[in-house]
């Protein structure tokens, strides 16, 4: 065995231990991510579920014109402000007839969530002729209850029904009077005081606009860019000091994008304030950094051969660009537009600037009506002190996350489709 | 500082310009003759350029160069590396023009019209003077497109009948219809780098131009597709001006009428090819044939 050999044979040893130490780091990194991925998903999965679902409460509404106040039926005046509380509320009361002083009262009146009332008098509106009838309905129970009915038996104790109204909710129970729903209105209300009632539709309008508007505006104005720092504009001081600044621009915090766009489009334009336009003008001047240093990088990667070749066959530099060029870098261009739209879609701190953070109910019709977006709704309701609003929380990050799961979905089919054009 | 740095960025991309700011070390005992030696002029010339100096920012990449091209003649330039012929080449139909501090001085005619005339529309030249380039680059579309982007560019047919014509008849030429007949519509970059040289070659004779420059057209191929190419300049010699750049001096003998000789950014040498081969007038010329340099 030659000396070489030998010292090639102790130096293999060093070697082979560094490079199991190395795959044992990689593995441990690429472990510790997935654990904190299950450890999140689960968490959020767990809280989250229960609020996809709500309890309803049957009782036996007597539709008394007496009580409503309504002595002309076809008056919709009338219908619409007549006290359907009140039916309700003689309907516990028919149900718990051992219940009196007004504390009780109070408290046995609270079992059904404050908009139920809505819900009969919308039926009423329909139906003229269940005036005078005795019917079953299913009424939608108030949070304390909803949380009551879903704990476990023996978790019960810490939740914060009265005292006095659990005896009802348990006899209710009992005789199959609560029943656990699909929880419709959370994909079509918008925020409520009331957590039974709020839903997150509003939210996902919302969003939705903003993100309309910021892709509208981001993609074409960040690859015109693009397009023409790489291609058209000639290589000085000038365009250096460009490109310095908008790599420092995709450095900045976003809650300054959020004061710019106050003191710019809101004060100084005089856009109205929380509207998705403005929300999505702000996470433009945000992503626009992003996605034109994507974009750059894109259309530097299209080898120089295929634009001499287009230049060489007479193509002009506009035709070498729009033939040749975009359609080469366009898969990669995408890329940069997906990253810039879910960072826009999960932004909050300059949204909260702009005003996206009131308290909106209204589900918004265009990029003009006040709205919130979800990551914002998530951190109102995550603000709530209201238990139920911890799996709404949870259960508004879920339906964020789908949202952005489905738009990278898409944009990948997208670029598999651009790509596939070879 | 500024100008070097910009010269540094173009030297990583054009071979000339790197060229340009190597020392003039090779064989400074042998001097330049004072005017290109042989016959650099003729009389039915395509093109003729006269008193062609180029820059590259500060430094000169070509030294009052007189050539003519003639008609329907084979021209090889060639010389050792950084010499300049690529760069004279590129100029004949303004790709220089995409190198900013590229600077070009002198007259260049093809027939009647000046290259360099401001009012002259670079498109249209290029659709006179085409160029197939070293490395073999088809556009990453199909074979169909491939040869099909430049009657489209310039609107050469209207109809789909008379662009298959054109498609099919600039393969034929090419000698790659029998290869490709049956995949037109598959992508041009799976063919092999022969095919694709020759893919672009049909591709700039579909514009029918009057000239074609090749720039080194196969020192990325292998000596199949070489012979190949060069069979295919033999044919296509009789109905197109050809100039072509090359390391070769084989394939200079093989497939040109007639061979210029550069040497660091002057023309010392221009003859009939059996002239420069066998009988080279300059020492310089000599020195190169016989492989002391290069």
């Amino acid at each position: 065995m030659s000396k070489t050999t030998e010292q090639v044979r102790k130096s293999l040893k060093a070697r082979y231990s560094s490079e199991k130490r190395f795959r044992a780091f990689g593995i441990t990194a690429v472990a510790f991510g997935l654990l904190a991925v299950v450890v999140l998903f689960t968490d959020i999965i767990s809280k989250g579920t229960s609020a996809f679902v709500e309890t309803y409460i049957q009782l036996e509404i007597h539709w008394d014109p007496e009580e409503l106040g309504i002595d002309d039926p076809t008056d919709p005046d009338q219908i619409n402000v007549a006290d359907y509380d009140a039916l309700i509320k003689a309907a516990l009361r028919e149900r718990f007839p051992e219940v009196e002083g007004r504390l009780d009262r109070r408290a046995l009146y609270q079992l059904v969530s404050s908009g139920a009332g809505f819900k009969l008098r919308d039926q009423l509106a329909a139906n003229l002729d269940l005036l005078g009838t005795t019917q079953t309905q299913w009424l939608l129970a108030d949070d304390d209850v909803d949380i009551f009915i879903k704990a476990d038996v023996e978790d019960r104790q810490s939740k914060r029904l009265p005292e006095v109204a659990r005896p009802w909710v348990e006899a209710l129970e009992r005789d199959g009077q609560t029943d656990i729903q699909w929880n419709a209105s959370f994909f079509s209300h918008g925020d409520s005081r009331e957590p039974e009632q709020a839903g997150v539709w509003a939210a996902v309008t919302g969003s939705f606009f903003t993100m309309l508007v910021t892709l509208a505006l981001a993609f074409p104005i960040g690859v015109a860019a693009a397009v023409y720092l790489e291609e058209f504009a000639p290589k000085n001081r000038f365009t250096d000091f460009i490109e310095v600044n908008i790599n420092n621009l995709a450095a900045v915090p976003s809650i300054i994008f959020g004061l710019l766009g106050l003191a710019i489009f809101i004060n100084l334009f005089g856009l109205p304030r929380s509207v998705p336009l403005v929300g999505g003008l702000v996470l433009t001047l945000m992503t626009l950094p992003t996605i034109i240093i994507s974009a750059r990088a894109s259309i530097k990667s299209v080898p120089p051969s295929i634009r001499e070749a287009a230049l060489g066959m007479g193509a002009s530099r506009m035709q070498m660009v729009m033939h040749h060029v975009l359609p080469l870098a366009m898969p990669g261009m995408l890329t940069g537009a997906i990253i810039g739209m879910a960072q826009a879609l999960g932004e909050t701190a300059p949204l909260l600037m702009i005003g996206m953070v009131a308290f909106i109910v209204d589900i918004p019709g265009g990029p003009l009506d006040a709205s919130t977006v979800l990551p914002v709704q998530i951190y109102l309701w995550a603000d709530s002190p209201e238990a139920s609003f911890v799996a709404l929380t949870s259960a508004a990050i879920m339906v964020l996350l789908a949202f952005l799961i489905t738009m990278n979905t898409l944009a990948v089919l997208l670029r598999k489709r651009l790509e596939r054009r070879w | 500082m500024e100008t070097a740095q910009k010269l540094n960025d173009t030297a990583q991309t054009n071979p000339a310009a790197r060229m340009a700011q190597e020392p003039e070390t090779m064989n400074q005992r042998i001097p330049y003759p004072e005017r290109t030696i042989g016959k650099p002029l003729c009389d039915d010339p395509k093109m003729s350029m006269r008193n062609v100096d180029v820059f590259y920012g500060d430094s000169q990449a070509i030294y009052g160069v007189d050539l003519d091209i003639g008609k329907n003649e084979v021209i090889a330039l060639i010389g050792p590396s950084g010499c300049g012929k690529s760069t004279f080449l590129r100029c004949l139909n303004r790709m220089n023009d995409t190198i900013d501090i590229c600077k070009v001085k002198g007259s260049f005619m093809l027939e009647q019209d000046n290259i360099y005339d401001p009012k002259l529309d670079v498109v249209e030249l290029r659709a006179r003077v085409g160029m197939v380039f070293q490395k073999p680059n088809p556009f990453p579309k199909s074979i169909y497109e491939n040869v099909a982007y430049g009657p489209r560019l310039h609107g050469l047919a209207n109809k789909k009948f008379e662009l298959d014509e054109i498609v099919e008849s600039s393969l034929r030429k090419a000698g790659l219809w029998d290869e490709v007949k049956d995949r037109l519509d598959q992508p041009g970059t799976g063919l092999s780098g022969g095919q694709q040289q020759r893919l672009c070659i049909a591709r700039s004779i579909a514009v029918s131009p009057e000239v074609v420059l090749m720039d080194e057209p196969c020192s990325a191929l292998d000596p199949i597709a070489t012979a190949k190419i060069e069979e295919l300049i033999d044919e296509l010699s009789g109905q197109y001006t050809i100039a072509i750049v090359t390391h070769s001096m084989q394939q200079a003998a093989r497939v040109s009428q007639r061979t210029a000789y550069f040497h660091l950014g002057r023309l010392i040498e221009v003859n009939d090819t059996n002239t420069v081969f066998t009988a080279p007038e300059h020492a310089l010329t000599e020195a190169y044939i016989t492989g002391r340099f290069g």
